[in-house]
């Protein structure tokens, strides 16, 4: 699925970096998220502030990093700190403004899965693991998420709940003690989705150039709730295809 | 205080015994990939590994079946994919059943930091709405003070910490800089002490982002140029992307990955030989910026 002009996954990337704003703490970690944030500060956001679990406050990577530990991430950071410094001091005491993670499995309320496909104890597929995630999306202050949209990913119910999202009907983070607002958006290769302020489900909110509804709803494994009228998300600038595509192309 | 060895072999030989808890750390930085190479050469057996970020040298590890038991936060490939031996061992117990406990980021953070710290667990702020508390030995504790409810996870005391660093001096002090991860936790928690280095120098210099470990916190110490690979020492090298992106391909097959780690790892003699043989040369010492 391709339009003449750009890729669903380009739309992805560029409508994630166009939420980030100039000057916001944002946590992100390595994939999508990473690029994403790197695009923003690149374009309209130059004082992005870039922070990974790898300790690297401040970073502005010229080059697009592999992983979260190359070597153009701490040399470009203000500074670096330790792992339990960056979790303890930045993350838990409320620094962050915006978490920002990819997800395996993703629920109508948010809530997301990166341990296992399957049984816990005898997995069809072993994922990584919860890494930082559980703690970005309970201390951030708001959380991004960004997902390819598939019914794989987009599941009635999930395996293993590694991360909070908004739990299941509306008030329960609060009550629980989370401290962030959870998140706001899911930003998928089809479109964006929000959580209606009331039953904290996600409502699809925009659609990505090109695409129709029917095909969001035959990737997503709940029936979705969609806004109405339903808006198309502005296609990507000249800009900012040029600049994703040179960052791309500078993948270390 | 530190012992220099001139060779790895006898400093692994005599610090690191089957059963024991292991943590080769690096967060994806300074990684002692030289130590785990020599555990394999070794033929070290029922390790319990432990590591907020297992990735390819635990991959070797676990599939070379050196490992009953791998305490960890998160295991993956980073920026490319899964650990497949790690994968094939969770999901279908080869080459043997591995245990796994298994943590977030910030829970095995908090337990290193209580291991160095001398306390019975570290406290903090988290896995609230998921399901992984309920599958470590975390334990919700509310605060005396006020009403919230934190979690205490058990301290992590690992019988032998190993790390990679870029300096040590002529004293057994080590210096590292760059994203210093989680080494200095690890080192203070653990019983013994194994540093590899890229070089040995007279004086240390003033760097940016740099910790210094006293010499008196530390067992051994082993010049290991390159002993990173495919991590890296920041100053020295550069991340091997290009290997953690053909790794995906070498371990995703059990005979291709046996036959990849007799060519590399059991049939070449130590760190010098394993990285001629995968055509990654040595740096000249003295080669920091």
């Amino acid at each position: 699925m391709r339009t003449d002009t750009h890729t669903p996954e380009e739309m992805m990337t560029i409508a994630a970096a166009r939420r980030l704003r100039d000057h916001q703490v944002v946590f992100v970690g390595i994939g999508l998220p990473s690029l994403a944030a790197i695009l923003a500060q690149h374009m309209h956001a130059p004082n992005l502030q870039i922070i990974y679990e790898s300790g690297t406050i401040g970073a502005h990577p010229e080059k697009l990093p592999l992983s979260i530990g190359d070597g153009e991430i701490a040399e470009t950071a203000d500074v670096v700190v330790s792992v339990p410094e960056i979790f303890n001091y930045w993350l838990q005491a409320g620094r962050i403004e915006v978490g920002f993670l990819g997800a395996a499995q993703i629920d109508r309320h948010a809530n997301i899965n990166t341990t296992v496909i399957g049984d816990y104890d005898h997995p069809q597929v072993r994922l990584p693991g919860a890494g930082g995630a559980p703690e970005i999306a309970s201390s951030a202050q708001e959380v991004i998420i960004v997902l390819r949209h598939s019914l794989r990913a987009f599941v009635d119910k999930l395996d293993f709940t590694t991360t909070p999202g908004h739990l299941a009907d509306g008030g329960s983070r609060s009550e629980l003690g989370l401290s962030g607002a959870g998140p706001s958006l899911v930003i998928t290769d089809l479109g964006l989705l929000e959580p209606d302020p009331e039953r904290n489900e996600l409502v699809l909110t925009s659609l990505n150039p090109g695409v129709d509804l029917a095909e969001v709803q035959a990737h997503t494994g709940w029936d979705l709730q969609v806004r109405s009228p339903l808006p198309v998300t502005p296609p990507p600038t000249a800009e900012e295809l040029a600049t994703l595509r040179r960052l791309q192309a500078s993948k270390a | 205080m530190a012992n220099f060895y001139d060779t790895l072999a006898p400093a692994v030989a005599e610090l690191i015994q089957d059963g024991d808890s292991v943590a080769l750390e690096g967060f994806t930085h300074l990684i002692p990939s030289a130590v785990g190479h020599e555990l394999i050469r070794q033929g070290r057996q029922h390790l319990t590994l432990i590591r907020l970020t297992p990735d390819i040298i635990y991959d070797q590890l676990i599939g070379m079946g050196a490992a009953d038991r791998l305490v960890f936060s998160w295991g993956g490939n980073p920026g490319v994919g899964s650990l497949h031996r790690f994968r094939d061992a969770v999901e279908r117990g080869w080459p043997h059943p591995l245990e796994i406990e298994e943590h977030s980021h910030v829970g095995l953070a908090n337990a290193y930091v209580a291991g160095a710290s001398g306390l019975p667990f570290g406290l903090f702020r988290g896995y609230i709405g998921g399901e992984l508390v309920r599958r470590g030995h975390m334990v919700p504790l509310r605060s005396p003070f006020t009403d919230e409810e934190l979690i205490a996870v058990p301290a992590v005391r690992p019988d032998v910490t190993a790390i990679h660093a870029q300096q040590a001096d002529r004293d057994g002090n080590v210096m590292l800089w760059g994203m210093t991860g989680i080494h200095k936790e690890a080192v203070l928690a653990a019983r013994r002490t194994l540093v590899t280095v890229e070089e040995v120098v007279d004086r240390f210099e003033p760097r940016h982002n740099s910790m210094v470990l006293p010499g008196w916190v530390i067992n051994a110490i082993v010049e290991v140029p390159r002993g990173a690979h495919p991590s890296y020492a920041l100053g020295y090298d550069r991340r091997d992307n290009d290997f953690y992106r053909a790794w995906d391909a070498i371990s995703r097959d059990r005979e291709q990955f046996q036959s990849w780690m007799r060519m590399h790892v059991l049939d070449t003699r130590d760190h010098a030989e394993y990285l001629d043989s995968i055509g990654v040369g040595s740096p000249l010492a003295g080669t920091a910026r």
